[in-house]
């Protein structure tokens, strides 16, 4: 019972500064304090005729679309050699495939930095921040997917075969619809962290900031704070959207696959 | 030849994982590999000058403000570890052992949640709490238990450990309950029946057997936590900041790119060594791990 009160009060913890969020983003007043002096909507309307982060937004987007979908192939391709063959130093690979989910994030753009301005000598831009993404999302994108590859029996790929389909037709009339809510789940996640992602995005962003780095930005006025809080709640409601989407098809991807649920995306 | 070996178990699982391999040594390894080249070498202005030279490491070595910020980095991250993880324990096994099956994956949706929302914003809004006319300060305020603002808990070294233990707690929560979620529960019954105390069997049966899960843990919010400069940046005052936030400065405001990459390869040694010698020290529990 104890337990149970700590765990809701770890949670309330967690929700604690999220809940502030829509608070202050209608609040009538530019200091985000306490008390409350009344209720508005104008700073959404302010965020509606922002052409500076509207450009932002755009890019974000962009960046978050590509790296989800170059990160999800890379993912299906660990994942499916994960979980399907046997080959040589496969523990090695896998883990060191994995490895940037322990890379501290600044140290993944400052080597990215140094090989792209001081060795390529190429200028920083969009796919630079997208070949870093598509590097920290996957990982992510495999752990999600080696649940939907798992408990995946090889032998319907190969009757599929025995029937006469190519290898590859055999992969996508069979284990491609069995995993594709996993697919579509790992897109989604690796499209929230892209959008969200920071730091990674403040050293490598050339003359177009991405959404994140913009936001940056307006920390530092007082006076454009509680544009910030309208932005965050609809980023918050946005990725709670698809996140509730990302988790029902994830399980109704382990339900195909026939798995049992060990909850979490992670 | 080729096609032989394409037909084989071992050559089609190499192709298959090729791609995302070829992808993390393109962009992982190499860089890494650049940048530790890159430490040796020295910047004057916008020239680059490619003689080895130990010079970099020499000025992190004699200067004491880095050797300061190292210290203060691994102080906080070992501070954020130990905080997060511990505070995430109990909700791990409340999880694993208390909840319904059929409700683990909603709690657990609902733990993930908020680490899917703004960084930026999250780490903001705790300076909403935290801040002078913060949340917990008028809140206290108007109850009466203080009269003046408290202001230890804002701008410095205690809001940044604050702010991260709250970014990471989903990756303390969730290794831990896999490896709970592990242990076959008969173990425990067994023990109980052989006259052990719940808590002799929490300590001799449960937590040995959730030590990968909470190493696991460890390892996932340490050696991240040292790359951060938001959190010390907005929260840390100028108190509060890392070597992170040095880094950072060194490669964007004052151009010297090889003494930035030079702390960025003695930090991740850093975080690294004391990693692994966390792992060493605790190895007898991960044995057996299957």
């Amino acid at each position: 019972m104890s337990l149970r009160i700590y765990a809701i009060a770890y949670l309330i913890f967690l929700y604690a500064p999220i809940v502030l969020l829509p608070i202050f983003a209608f609040n009538d007043a530019t200091i985000i304090a306490f008390p409350l002096s009344g209720f508005t909507t104008d700073w959404f309307t302010e965020l509606a005729s922002n052409k500076s982060l509207h450009a932002a937004v755009k890019n974000s987007l962009f960046i978050a679309l590509v790296s989800a979908v170059t990160s999800t192939i890379l993912g299906v391709c660990a994942s499916r050699a994960g979980a399907m063959h046997r080959f040589r130093f496969k523990a090695g690979i896998m883990g060191f495939i994995m490895l940037p989910l322990v890379l501290p994030e600044i140290i993944v753009a400052v080597s990215l930095l140094v090989v792209v301005v001081q060795i390529l000598d190429l200028g920083l831009s969009n796919w630079t921040i997208i070949a870093a993404h598509v590097l920290i999302c996957t990982p992510f994108c495999i752990a999600i997917l080696n649940g939907a590859f798992q408990n995946l029996d090889p032998a319907m790929e190969e009757a599929a075969m025995d029937l006469g389909e190519s290898r590859f037709s055999a992969f996508r009339l069979v284990t491609l619809p069995l995993v594709m809510p996993g697919i579509i789940s790992s897109m989604l996640i690796a499209f929230t962290i892209s959008l969200d992602e920071f730091i990674i995005a403040f050293f490598l962003s050339g003359s177009s900031p991405t959404m994140p780095v913009y936001i940056w930005g307006l920390l530092r006025f007082p006076a454009s704070l509680p544009v910030v809080m309208a932005l965050g709640t609809i980023l918050v409601a946005l990725s709670i959207v698809l996140l509730t989407i990302a988790e029902l098809l994830r399980r109704r991807g382990l339900a195909r696959a026939g798995v049992k649920d060990e909850g979490g995306f992670l | 030849m080729l096609s032989k070996f394409l037909s084989s178990e071992n050559g089609r699982g190499l192709l298959m994982v090729s791609p995302p391999f070829l992808y993390a040594l393109l962009l992982m390894a190499f860089p890494l590999i650049a940048i530790f080249l890159f430490s040796f070498w020295t910047q004057d202005f916008m020239t680059l000058d490619t003689t080895f030279t130990l010079n970099n490491y020499r000025e992190i070595a004699e200067k004491p403000i880095y050797g300061a910020l190292l210290q203060r980095s691994l102080f906080v991250s070992a501070s954020v570890t130990a905080v997060t993880v511990l505070l995430a324990f109990p909700v791990a096994y409340f999880l694993s052992f208390h909840v319904r099956p059929d409700r683990k994956s909603l709690w657990l949706f609902l733990i993930t949640i908020p680490f899917w929302t703004s960084y930026l914003i999250r780490v903001f809004l705790w300076k909403v709490i935290l801040g002078y006319n913060g949340v917990i300060n008028t809140g206290l305020i108007n109850v009466g238990l203080i009269d003046e603002p408290l202001t230890f808990i804002l701008y410095n070294v205690n809001a940044v450990i604050i702010t991260l233990a709250h970014a990471f707690a989903p990756f303390a929560i969730l290794p831990i309950f896999v490896a709970l979620e592990k242990i076959d529960r008969s173990l425990l019954e067994a023990s109980q029946d052989l006259g052990e105390s719940k808590f002799m069997t929490f300590m001799r049966i449960t937590l040995p057997l959730a030590m990968p899960g909470v190493v696991g843990a460890v390892l996932i919010v340490f050696i991240p936590t040292i790359g951060d400069y938001v959190t010390p940046e907005l929260m840390g005052g100028a108190g509060g900041k890392l070597i992170a936030n040095m880094i950072q400065t060194q490669f964007l405001a004052l151009n010297n790119a090889p003494l930035g990459a030079a702390l960025a390869i003695v930090a991740m040694l850093c975080a690294t060594a004391i990693s692994l010698t966390f792992v060493l020290i605790n190895r007898r529990w991960l044995k057996g791990r299957s």
